[in-house]
């Protein structure tokens, strides 16, 4: 294993981030000020408690998981595809490396960013609503693997994209709306039962109501099922991956 | 002496079927400086890219150091430094955080000494910690060979080094090479400067539509193929080249106050003795005489039209 060369990346990619830290923290922390004065404050304030829960509180889990998911998708996509767009990719692809040590680098900082943002985000909320998490533990690991998971699969749109319009083409059609259908702010019970049955099929419905659980013990479907959705999609994303690197596919003619 | 870099039936062959590298097969010397000529779209790049792990060859063999660079990739890349031919940079790095990187990519702990000695020998340490976007053209070219030196490779490949590079940051730059050279590094540099290999090179390799048409030691190559001429300067001009003379190759040169005679060294005999018997025969005074060899870019240009044929 070149532990040196994982280190090298993830130091380097980190740095990018560092520079340009208030626009980085900055922007989530604004957006999260924005959701609850729109949807806690004015909004919330018709709707009492979700599931037990108050309305404020409920949503901060959703929140949380859209912008850590938006986050690790483009700080792990912009990551692998700057040094394509700008052809340094051929040092990487020159260097004594395997596919897993670039992954561990990339996606190991694009999840770091992701994490930094979700706990800056979580911090935020404890600002505006009273938050008593369950289950820590869990609420950590859970928000590790979702960072990790959609650090994987921005590293694939990243390597898949040909230009700067298609890096931003999953996040903005395919992400956006199943996080907001996914129950992020809302509990699916409320729905009506035939949407309720359309939405199983929404994956991040899985993963936002897993990460609820964890925080108020409430949950759309069983903790069991959130975490098997989540090693799925990791499974996904890793073979993806694997597969890329093997082929060569959009890196190595 | 040993070969380090050995390329056996190496082919690639494009998805779109364009036969980039034609069973190429090469022996490079540990310690020597090759250069790779060849023209435009001749496979030269895709001969390094290949080398360096970039393109996936689609048959034949090649080893760096005795690791196969498919089996053996980690050892064989490891060995290996890349100054490719575009200027590739992230623009908005600092010059030693980029060259901090190469070094840590290819598997190498910090060594920030010798980070300083290599910015230093490149005139780089004073822009240390200035961003690349900052810095001009040839300092970029600068950086990338730092980058490519910082992990002490046993094997440079330099693809086209001071392209669009002026005079003065030329010349740096093959002092730069031959100080690589006397420290032991092997360097493999593509050029279309012949007067870079012919200045730089020990052997010459000629590659055109990927296939290696000759590869030669400089000195040797040039005394096989280099025809030589001999200019004769007359005291009084001529209008024509004298009948008498007709045997031999001349041709009336400066208005006929000269006459070039060529001749191949490779003859058992050059036949000047003759021909300036001849001339003092007809009566003609001589004010000067002089040699000239034919360049090296004379006799690519002519492998390279033999090939063409």
């Amino acid at each position: 294993m070149n532990l040196h060369a994982i280190w090298a990346i993830y130091v380097y990619e980190m740095k990018r981030f560092f520079r340009t830290i208030m626009e980085s923290l900055l922007s989530p922390v604004i957006s999260t000020t924005l959701y609850f004065v729109v949807f806690g404050a004015a909004i919330g304030s018709r709707i009492e408690q979700v599931e037990g829960v108050s309305y404020g509180a409920f949503i901060v889990p959703g929140l949380i998981m859209l912008s850590v998911m938006t986050q690790a998708i483009s700080n792990a996509s912009f990551g692998i595809y700057f040094p394509k767009f700008i052809g340094t990719i051929f040092e990487l692809l020159s260097a004594p490396v395997n596919f897993l040590e670039i992954v561990l680098g990339y996606v190991g900082a694009a999840a770091t960013k992701a994490l930094m943002i979700g706990v800056v985000i979580l911090i935020t909320a404890g600002i505006f609503v009273d938050l008593d998490i369950q289950h820590p533990v869990i609420m950590v690991l859970f928000l590790v693997l979702i960072c990790v998971s959609f650090a994987l699969f921005g590293f694939i749109i990243g390597i898949w994209a040909e230009n700067f319009q298609q890096l931003q083409l999953i996040p903005l059609l395919v992400i956006t709306p199943l996080v907001f259908l996914g129950g992020a702010f809302y509990s699916i019970s409320m729905l009506p039962s035939a949407w309720q049955m359309v939405t199983l099929f929404n994956p991040v419905v899985y993963l936002i109501s897993g990460f609820r659980w964890a925080f108020f013990g409430v949950a759309d479907v069983g903790i069991g099922y959130s975490f098997a959705a989540v090693f799925v999609f990791f499974g996904l994303c890793l073979t993806a991956v694997w597969l890329i690197f093997k082929t060569g596919y959009r890196i190595k003619s | 002496m040993t070969a380090i870099v050995a390329v056996e039936g190496l082919s690639k062959i494009y998805k779109d079927g364009f036969r980039a590298l034609q069973d190429v097969s090469l022996s490079i010397e540990r310690g020597e400086i090759l250069a790779l000529l060849g023209p435009n779209g001749a496979g030269k790049t895709t001969l390094i890219s290949t080398l360096c792990g970039i393109t996936t060859p689609s048959s034949g063999q090649a080893s760096v150091g005795g690791h196969d660079i498919v089996r053996g990739y980690r050892a064989a890349r490891a060995m290996i430094g890349l100054v490719p031919q575009e200027i590739a940079l992230e623009p908005f790095e600092k010059v030693i955080n980029t060259v901090r990187f190469s070094r840590g990519l290819f598997g190498k702990g910090k060594d920030e000494a010798l980070i300083e000695r290599i910015l230093r020998q490149l005139s780089l340490w004073d822009k240390r910690n200035n961003r690349i976007r900052e810095l001009s053209g040839g300092m970029k070219r600068r950086v990338l060979i730092a980058k490519a030196l910082c992990h002490e490779p046993d094997v440079l490949f330099l693809d086209e080094p001071t392209a669009g590079v002026d005079v003065e940051l030329r010349r740096d730059m093959w002092e730069v090479v031959r100080a690589l050279k006397e420290s032991g590094v092997t360097i493999i540099l593509t050029t279309h400067y012949i007067e870079e290999a012919e200045a730089m090179a020990d052997r010459i390799a000629v590659i055109n539509k990927g296939e290696i048409l000759l590869v030669e030691d400089k000195a040797a190559l040039m005394r096989r193929m280099g025809r030589k001429s001999l200019q004769i300067d007359l005291a009084d001009p001529v209008d024509a080249v004298p009948d008498a003379l007709a045997g031999y190759d001349l041709e009336l040169a400066q208005g006929g106050h000269a006459l070039i005679y060529h001749y191949d060294t490779r003859a058992e005999g050059t036949g000047i003795t003759r021909l300036l018997q001849a001339l003092a025969r007809e009566g003609l005074s001589l004010r000067d005489i002089e040699t000239r060899q034919s360049s090296l870019e004379e006799i690519f240009v002519g492998l390279v039209k033999e090939n063409a044929a």
